[in-house]
């Protein structure tokens, strides 16, 4: 691969040391010296003693280097969350989105759902298979197109519907207008997709879909709405209609005054009899509002320890009760 | 194509799509010139609890599907119980025909960050989820972003503007699986587990994400808040009906001139929006339509006077689900269709209980012979007979989705069934396709 943002990424995030030490198996090593530090950041999103809820983002993560959750893959997520291999293994082949083979470089995707289906979209999916020589699930021999037969897209007033890497590329579309979009990928070209963001490769997506921001010039800007999106807000603005009587400043009834106006006027107490005081005194509000919400946190961490037998804590506990 | 009347056009009430029309309402800046987090300096000078009141008041009914009123939803939570709260929003969207979360959170994902703030201020929770479907990217791209943009402005992390008030706020993608649609599939899936769902009681409210007090909400739900900050309740219910309030996004596609978006009042119905849609396309009856997605009871031609609220569907033996009307024609086939839609069930089944993983596993083996033309009469006795085991015996919803298509045209279309079956209409499968299916 060439200087994407992708490895741009994952260099900066290497040059960070980090500051757990986990000793990796021989199968998790290569992906841990790419992947460690990005690990580490993804896992910091979820409560203490909760990473477990990083994997399906560690997952997408994994499929950034190999397009695929490979046997590694599983290893370097069971080994950076403490879990088994069975564990990440139970979970990886449960979702659609993480693929159990190399993938191409652009995954094509046709929405075959009922809507879809009706309104062309079975045709569009068996012209490609014809087109390409592959079938569901299946990569073109250039490594260039893995193409699969999609459930709802959630654009069916746009049915039926193309995706490349997920990003809504074709709409309305036909079998000619899906074959000269995977005949211009197939070509290196780079066209641009109909409702979705520049492209990049599969491998570049899983990154955002492992929960980072996309960092691509111009990429959040792109994807214009269209028509369909916008037809019932334009029909009204061109008639002239709107919701009447709408008062941004109308009253909400208070039955007690807010915690700021609390805080607030525990400050004015605190200023009338000492001014000087009164930073100290506010940071000290502030510290000891902090320590509860802490408090609190573990607290609750502590009463539900993630279960360690592959259940959700919502499972343990209800087994608790009925004991 | 013929132009809706006034009468019809007064029915709209741009709400929550209006932003839509603002190109770069995804920016902060032009979010904040267009009543951009003014709901949420006005909330934070309320208590909590007068928050979750002006909820209750509005009538507000969540938008996902179910429609359990939101303000009571968040009355659930215990306070003061020492544990923390989560706000988990539910931005799954895979029901089939449903498209209106996605423009939203593509459009206008400010407004879905603001709803969220104010909605986990209410209910007193420090952390906050939204957890969207990994297929949509461009979606989830915008509402990274717009968090971003918030925590620089200082709308979300620690002491948001000045209140005292702390929140975290992670976007996290899934992987492709309809089930987390299922609240509390999407807390396991979360949790980082299979998406399978959970017994309920506990309900999410008592024990939800880590066993802690939970608010699922989906996401018209709760960008539906900051309006009604602003606006209030009495005006919130000046749109849709005394016991379906407010505005809701009707996501039209099919057989119509113009598929789309049409927020409307609760309570408008499907002639009326078919009409702004400019009519049904030329040479096209209605034939058979879904209220709320495939998962809703098919209705047909017959209800197209129904009142698209919750009481009006479920009065017509529907559910109102996620106002997703799919159109279909005389042109389209009842039979096909639900078979599409139960090869859609089957794949997503999540295997978890065995009326859902294996009934939609036989049906769909019966609907391809009956679509092959190898259909027989005992064929329809079959499909009743596993939908009813299916639907009110399964772990959830799911199930009763699958066997809802089934059982609707099986009522409305027997005679489509068989005309498979006596061979007057020509199979649409060949016999081939049974030979090792999968």
């Amino acid at each position: 691969m060439t200087e994407t943002e992708l490895s741009k990424r994952l260099r900066r995030t290497a040059s960070d040391k980090p500051e757990v030490e986990v000793d990796f198996s021989p199968a998790a090593a290569l992906l841990a010296e790419r992947l460690l530090p990005a690990a580490l950041e993804i896992i910091a999103r979820y409560p203490e003693g909760r990473s477990r809820s990083a994997l399906l983002p560690l997952l997408h993560l994994v499929q950034t280097e190999q397009g695929f959750v490979s046997p590694g893959g599983v290893a370097f997520c069971a080994e950076v969350l403490g879990i088994n291999k069975a564990q990440v293994g139970a979970v990886a082949t449960f979702y659609t989105m993480y693929k159990r083979r190399p993938t191409g470089e652009y995954l094509v995707s046709v929405c075959t759902n009922t809507l879809c289906n009706t309104l062309g979209g079975q045709e569009v999916y068996d012209q490609l298979v014809e087109h390409l020589g592959v079938g569901h699930d299946e990569t073109t021999a250039d490594g260039r197109i893995t193409l699969e037969h999609a459930e709802c897209l959630a654009a069916c007033d746009y049915a039926p519907v193309v995706t490349v890497n997920y990003d809504f590329a074709v709409d309305e579309a036909t079998p000619e207008a899906a074959i000269g979009l995977v005949d211009q990928l197939r070509n290196g070209q780079q066209p641009t997709l109909s409702r979705g963001s520049r492209i990049c490769s599969l491998k570049e997506m899983q990154l955002q879909l492992a929960g980072f921001s996309d960092s691509r010039a111009g990429a959040v800007a792109d994807g214009p709405a269209g028509a369909p999106t916008l037809r019932g807000v334009n029909l009204a603005q061109e008639h002239g209609i709107a919701v009447a009587n709408f008062d941004p400043d109308t009253p909400i009834t208070r039955t007690k005054p807010s915690p700021r106006e609390e805080s607030r006027g525990k400050l004015a107490t605190v200023a009338e009899k000492a001014t000087s005081a009164l930073r100290t005194a506010a940071g000290k509000i502030e510290a000891a509002a902090g320590k509860v919400e802490a408090a609190a946190e573990a607290a609750g961490t502590a009463s539900n320890q993630p279960a360690g037998d592959g259940k959700p804590t919502g499972d343990s506990v209800r087994n608790k009760e009925q004991k | 194509m013929t132009q809706p009347g006034r009468a019809v056009l007064q029915k709209l009430t741009p709400v929550l799509t209006k932003r839509w029309l603002s190109p770069d309402a995804w920016k902060i800046g032009v979010y904040e010139r267009l009543d951009g987090y003014a709901a949420l300096r006005k909330a934070l000078d309320v208590h909590p609890d007068d928050l979750i009141q002006l909820i209750k008041d509005s009538g507000l009914r969540g938008r996902g599907g179910a429609g359990f009123p939101t303000g009571l939803k968040w009355g659930f939570i215990p306070q003061g119980d020492g544990k923390p709260h989560y706000l988990v929003i539910n931005a799954d969207e895979g029901e089939p025909g449903t498209c209106k979360d996605l423009p939203l959170m593509t459009y206008d994902p400010h407004s879905l960050v603001e709803g969220a703030i104010i909605a986990a201020y209410a209910i007193r929770a420090n952390r906050a989820f939204i957890y969207i479907r990994g297929e949509a990217v461009h979606a989830a791209r915008r509402l990274r972003n717009a968090v971003d943009e918030a925590r620089a402005k200082g709308y979300l992390g620690q002491n948001i503007l000045g209140s005292g008030f702390d929140l975290e706020l992670v976007v996290h993608s899934g992987a492709g699986a309809y089930i987390c649609g299922e609240e509390t599939a999407l807390l396991d899936s979360l949790e980082g587990f299979r998406g399978q769902p959970r017994l309920r009681p506990p309900f999410p409210a008592i024990a939800g994400l880590y066993a802690s007090p939970t608010v699922v909400n989906n996401v018209g739900t709760i960008a539906s808040v900051p309006y009604i900050v602003l606006g209030g309740a009495d005006w919130w219910k000046s749109m849709g009906t005394e016991k379906s309030s407010g505005p809701m996004i009707y996501s039209l596609s099919g057989r119509i001139v113009n598929p789309g978006q049409y927020e409307c009042g609760l309570g408008i119905t499907l002639r009326e929006l078919i009409e702004l849609a400019g009519g049904m396309k030329p040479g096209h009856t209605l034939k058979f339509w879904t209220p709320g997605g495939s998962s809703t009871p098919l209705l047909t031609a017959d209800h197209i006077d129904t009142a698209m609220d919750f009481e009006g569907v479920a009065a017509a033996g529907s559910i109102l689900g996620t106002t997703a009307m799919q159109i279909f024609s005389d042109q389209d086939c009842p039979v096909y269709s639900t078979w599409r839609w139960l090869e859609f069930y089957h794949h997503e089944s999540c295997g978890k209980c065995t009326p859902c993983r294996e009934g939609n596993y036989w049906m769909v083996r019966t609907y391809r012979r009956i679509l092959s033309g190898e259909g027989t009469h005992s064929d329809l006795d079959t499909l009743q007979d596993t939908a009813d085991n299916i639907f009110g015996r399964s772990f959830c919803g799911l199930g009763d989705g699958a066997a809802t298509p089934v059982m609707s045209t099986l009522k409305f279309f027997r005679q489509d069934y068989l005309d498979y079956i006596e061979g007057r209409t020509a199979p649409r499968l060949s016999a081939k396709a049974l030979v090792g299916a999968h």
